[in-house]
């Protein structure tokens, strides 16, 4: 047999934000790689779309995880799992001095609120089986100020690092491993969005070493490991896919 | 929204350019002191008192402020 230490064959993987951009690289190269994946997101045509790529067999379920019937439901529906990558968020970029007790709270429900009340959930009620891995998406907007503006953002990523120490402290007893990746600027909807111009990001690019910002798929890669067994011995790491930005 | 408020909540970006500077035909990327944080703040300040959500792009293709108003008027409808 053919020696692969990052295979996910026979395990079941959550993907949360399954949509687009990360969530949806991520939910593909689980399906690649054996895993039977469990996808949710909030619109039911774009989620569609990715479990298409998927195949008949992919659970899917609608889920808006800022909402907590739905996460109730989404606790409720889900299968035994091996695996889970939170990739729902969003992002802003506001100067400080706009930053809002309101801004920071939207920013807040979906990039820590939302990952931390599912993660709970899901280890309070034994959903995650012993030895699981669980992958927080946060940002090396949590570790550096990488770019003016993302203050609000980096505040909520930097938040849900610090959580992600804790549970892979607390779930060790259960051996299930948490972790996060911290992503330098990736090429995702969320970043065409006009506050940034195009050639402002084209610039931007230019400032990470390798020369080019992250593909979605240079992020799926960072899961794989974590959710794998080649990664039996690691927990409450942030692992930066950055381009070598903060070096 | 009046032309003179704007300007004046446009000013209030900038920190080393003085206030009485600002006039509607002032070409604000020329200024010393124009940045892409000094743009992000303008884009935050239409957004807070002027419920518009203008884009980079907005910025971009305005040269002075009076454009840049016209951009909002237009947005807001």
């Amino acid at each position: 047999m053919e020696y692969n230490p990052f295979s996910l064959a026979g395990k079941t993987i959550l993907v949360t934000g399954a949509s687009s951009g990360i969530g949806q690289a991520t939910a593909l190269a689980c399906a690649q790689m054996g895993a039977n994946v469990v996808i949710t997101g909030r619109d039911i045509d774009r989620l569609q779309a990715t479990g298409n790529q998927l195949g008949a067999s992919t659970k899917q379920i609608v889920a808006d995880l800022t909402n907590q019937d739905d996460v109730n439901r989404l606790i409720a529906e889900l299968p035994s799992l091996d695996g889970a990558v939170l990739c729902a968020g969003n992002s802003t970029t506001l100067p400080l001095q706009f930053g809002t007790r309101e801004k920071f709270d939207v920013m807040f429900d979906i990039n820590f609120f939302a990952p931390v009340e599912l993660l709970r959930l899901m280890y309070k009620k034994k959903i995650l089986n012993k030895g699981a891995s669980v992958v927080l998406i946060a940002s090396i907007g949590g570790t550096h100020s990488f770019m003016p503006g993302n203050g609000v953002y980096g505040a909520s990523k930097a938040a849900l690092n610090s959580v992600m120490k804790y549970a892979a402290r607390e779930y060790a007893s259960r051996k299930v491993r948490v972790n996060s990746i911290c992503p330098g600027m990736v090429d995702t909807p969320l970043i065409h969005r006009g506050t940034i111009t195009e050639e402002q990001l084209v610039e931007d690019a230019k400032r990470y070493p390798l020369g080019r910002y992250g593909k979605p798929q240079d992020i799926a890669n960072g899961a794989i490991y974590l959710l794998s067994d080649a990664s039996s011995w690691l927990t409450g790491h942030d692992l930066i896919i950055d381009g070598g930005f903060s070096i | 929204m009046n032309l003179q408020e704007f300007i004046e909540n446009f000013a209030a970006q900038f920190d080393e350019t003085d206030a009485t500077e600002f006039t509607a035909d002032t070409k604000f990327k020329q200024l010393d002191e124009w940045s892409s944080l000094t743009a992000l703040s303008i884009i935050a300040m239409v957004d807070d008192e002027y419920d518009v959500i203008i884009k980079g792009n907005d910025i971009i293709s305005s040269d002075t402020i009076q454009d840049l108003y016209n951009v909002v008027v237009q947005l807001q409808g």
